[in-house]
This record gives C-alpha cells, structure tokens and sequence, in this order.
C-alpha cells in the first residue's frame, strides 16, 4: 500500500510560488483583519443617513432574484400569468426603491464630502455602480417586450447614433438589449458593488465633516 | 373600445415645462418624497443614539 504524501510548497524559509497561495494572500489582504463582516461601528454611524448604502444592497438583492425568476420564466411569461406579472412589479419597485435608495446615498456621502481620508476610489466606484446601474435599467426598459420597450427604443436610437455606439448597442434589437439587461451589465453592476463595498470596509466608514478622524 | 380622448388621457400623464425642464408631475413627486426622506434621515434620531451620550466610543 502506497502511504499517501503531502508537501508544503513554500516550506524551509523559500517563499511559495504556488498560484493558490498568492490568491490567498491576495483575498485575506483585501480588507484589515477582522473588518469583512464587522460587529461594530464607529459612534458617528448611529445615525438614518448611514443606512442608505446598506438599504441599497438590500433592494439590489431583490432586483437580482426576482430578475433571476423572470428570466427563468422568459421574456413573456409576465404577459400571461398573475404570478409572473407580480414578479415583474416585484422586480420593477425593487428596482425603483434602488435607485431612491442609491441617490439619497449619494446625496449623504456629497454633502459629507465622502472622498476625505484616502476614500477617492470608493466615491469613483460608486460613480461607476450608479452609470452601470442606470444602463442596465435602461435596457430593462427596452427587455419588456410590449409597446412601451418598442417607443423607448424608437426615441434612443437617435441619440446613441449620434454618439457614434449604435453600430454595437443597437436599442432597436431586443435580443441584444435582453442580453445586456440580463447578463453584461448586471455582471457589471455586481462587480463594482462587490468592489465598492470591499474599498469601504478597507478605509471604514467616513466620519463626519466636524470629525478630526479621516480629514 | 376606449375612445381616442381616454387613450390620450391614460398615456400622456401631466408635465410641467419651466424653460428647459420638463418633468412628468409623478417624477417631480417621487423627487420631492426622496428630498423629504433625506431631511427626515438628517434630523430624525436613530434608536440608541440618547443612550451613548457625549462620550461616543465604539458601538456594537
């Protein structure tokens, strides 16, 4: 019987070369010990304007499933059934509460100039969630596949000729906007906000202005 | 079969146009209701906040 043998890549002071590792390194090293999934807060959090960006993951959840179930429905099960019409209103309130959600965000964090203490990169991520975001609800618009998508579709053209990307999105076919809606940019959308969240844990929440911390 | 002015009526919705802004009344009221949801977090106080007192450390 053969004994079955392990070896420590990276032992006896060398350091390792294994890609694993470096991954490891890498996703340990994203935020400060003990600050992925924090159980307390500074003082200053006690308070409703630091509860928008949570509120908006919350709602960008329930975009995501009840996105998932009408995906799994197709594009015209909502047309026809009770549930997949209430899915849809489920998907398209989310969707809106999102959205109020993420600009009365915004507006705390411009008031509170939420770029101080080294904090540029998650004010310009969180700018590229919200483009990302209005994108793929504006394809989501085109994906509802009734006259209303048709009459939004007619009246963008002309402007996304006229900046020269129609050639690539072309609003006016609907496969490719559902494709986009339902894959792209939500891959989009996740990957800024997994970013944006990981950079806040990294610095920690802004004080406020009349805080010495962070200036 | 619904008549051309009821069509008109259930599609068109009401705007107000001041120079260059033209924005449908419902948009306008979403926009104020989030304005009055941005006071009410800047002014009303979370629950726990009486508790921590002048001395604010950390709080879990």
């Amino acid at each position: 019987m053969t004994a079955l043998r392990t070896t420590t890549v990276g032992a006896a002071g060398h350091p390792s070369t294994n890609w694993t590792t470096w991954l490891r390194g890498r996703i340990s090293g994203l935020v400060p010990p003990g600050e992925a999934l924090p159980d307390r807060q500074p003082a200053y959090v006690v308070s409703w304007i630091y509860v928008f960006g949570v509120l908006t993951l919350a709602a960008l959840v329930v975009v995501l499933v009840s996105g998932a179930v009408l995906a799994a429905g197709g594009v015209a099960w909502w047309h026809v059934s009770g549930l997949g019409h209430f899915v849809n209103s489920m998907h398209l309130w989310s969707v809106e509460l999102f959205f109020a959600f993420m600009v009365i965000h915004l507006w705390g964090k411009f008031w509170m100039a939420a770029w101080r203490g080294k904090r540029v990169l998650t004010w310009v991520i969180g700018v590229l969630a919200f483009v990302a975001s209005i994108g793929t609800a504006f394809t989501g618009y085109l994906s509802q596949s009734n006259f209303d998508a048709q009459w939004i579709s007619a009246e963008a053209k002309d402007g996304l000729n006229a900046v020269a990307i129609g050639a690539w999105f072309n609003v006016l076919n609907p496969g490719q906007m559902l494709l986009w809606h339902v894959l792209l940019l939500p891959v989009a959308v996740g990957i800024v906000t997994v970013w944006h969240i990981v950079l806040v844990r990294r610095h920690g929440v802004v004080p406020p202005l009349d805080s010495e911390r962070g200036e | 079969m619904a008549s051309p002015d009821l069509l008109l009526s259930a599609s068109s919705g009401h705007y107000i146009h001041v120079g260059v802004i033209n924005v449908s009344v419902t948009n306008l009221l979403i926009v104020l209701a989030m304005i009055v949801v941005f006071v009410l977090a800047l002014v009303l106080p979370f629950p726990g906040a009486a508790d921590l007192g002048p001395d604010r450390g950390e709080q879990s």
